[in-house]
């Protein structure tokens, strides 16, 4: 028989009191959620040392169950909020989690000098497809020929290829998941948090109220299924080859995994230098 | 001489903890169980929804991997393993 109980192991590192979130039935923020809970549980990270910043969105709402320090900043401006933070306290583990339309749309241009600078913090990106808060708009991330409500004849926009804009601006660490592979994601928040530099991992979740009922996967159990089937592991490949397409398969792994010196050591390295002068 | 065989084999099962009222009814544990050890309930939560339950044909057919807890968006179900010594059911 199965047991009833009223606490779950994770409770400790969420604010409790605020469960059952928001998200939908199948929503796959939850799952990020666990994920990365599970992954700091694993890790052992001292919570004083740990900071979350999300911006607006429904995956803005990530910071506000994480009973840490965690800040729910303006559209678009998480990564910059995070730059500060880690500059001004560099023992901090800054994590940003938020969605494509905070990270990529709004603050496209922090991440990518975010990540040109490699500032030490750690980017986990949700990738559902569209503007899932405010009622599935046409995103910088949708697929061609995707319909939205502001594509209802499909989408014309090329989607940005997150993986590939990570590395090209300078990522560390750049890895894909899907929401199935939770397991994996743990396993690569993990290697995230424990690299030096800026690492980007993004999240390919379900949305199926705003996303998956327009485009013939109405359940999330239907854009689960569609993962099993359709996502290909391959680690290492060049980022540029894993675009998301329809009616493609979805190529997940680790992409990049590279050394570089972060902008905490060249301050360091320029504050030494200007002393001796 | 000592065989391998003799060695202590641990069967590990898992033990399911549900908590019913957070559960919202997407079916992730139920569909991505690989020993689909649980199955929809009849009963209702407080939010109206049917939390998953034990399917009850073997106790010990959860083999404690935890991927439902993994998969869960909801932090509605977890498992604790269990370790057998003898090696027998």
């Amino acid at each position: 028989m199965e047991i009833n109980a009223t606490q779950h192991p994770m409770d400790k590192y969420l604010r409790a009191d605020r469960i059952p979130h928001i998200w939908c039935p199948g929503c796959g923020l939850g799952i990020v959620l666990n994920a990365f809970l599970r992954a700091i549980d694993e890790l052992k990270i001292d919570l004083d040392k740990l900071a979350v910043v999300s911006g607006i969105g429904c995956t803005g709402r990530i910071a506000g169950y994480i009973n840490t320090d965690s800040y729910h900043t303006t559209h678009g401006r998480a990564i910059p909020f995070a730059t500060g933070l880690k500059l001004a306290n560099p023992e901090m583990k800054v994590v940003v989690i938020s969605g494509d339309g905070d990270l990529f749309a709004i603050g496209g241009n922090h991440f990518i000098h975010a990540a040109r600078r490699n500032i030490d913090i750690t980017v986990i990106g949700v990738n559902n497809y569209n503007y899932g808060m405010t009622g599935g708009q046409l995103g910088p991330t949708t697929p061609l020929g995707a319909r939205t409500t502001t594509s209802p004849y499909g989408n014309i926009e090329h989607p940005f290829n997150l993986c590939h804009v990570a590395h090209a601006a300078g990522a560390v660490y750049v890895a894909r998941w899907t929401v199935l592979h939770a397991v994996r994601l743990k396993n690569s928040i993990k290697e995230a948090l424990q690299k030096k530099g800026f690492s980007f991992i993004e999240v390919i979740a379900a949305c199926p109220t705003t996303y998956g009922r327009r485009n013939k996967m109405p359940d999330a159990l239907d854009e689960m299924r569609f993962y099993r089937e359709h996502s290909v592991i391959k680690h290492g490949i060049d980022p540029a080859e894993a675009n998301i397409e329809i009616g493609k398969e979805i190529i997940v792994g680790k992409f990049v995994d590279i050394e570089k010196p972060t902008f905490n050591d060249a301050v360091e390295e320029l504050k030494r230098k200007v002393k001796k002068k | 001489m000592t065989y391998w065989v003799e060695e202590k084999e641990k069967n590990v099962h898992g033990r399911v903890y549900i908590i019913k009222d957070r559960c919202k009814q997407c079916g992730f544990c139920i569909e991505f169980c690989p020993q689909g050890v649980l199955k929809q309930s009849e009963e209702f939560n407080a939010k109206g929804y049917h939390p998953p339950k034990l399917v009850e044909t073997d106790e010990k057919k959860c083999m404690g991997c935890g991927f439902c807890q993994m998969i869960c968006p909801d932090f509605a179900i977890f498992v604790e393993r269990e370790e057998e010594e003898d090696g027998k059911k």
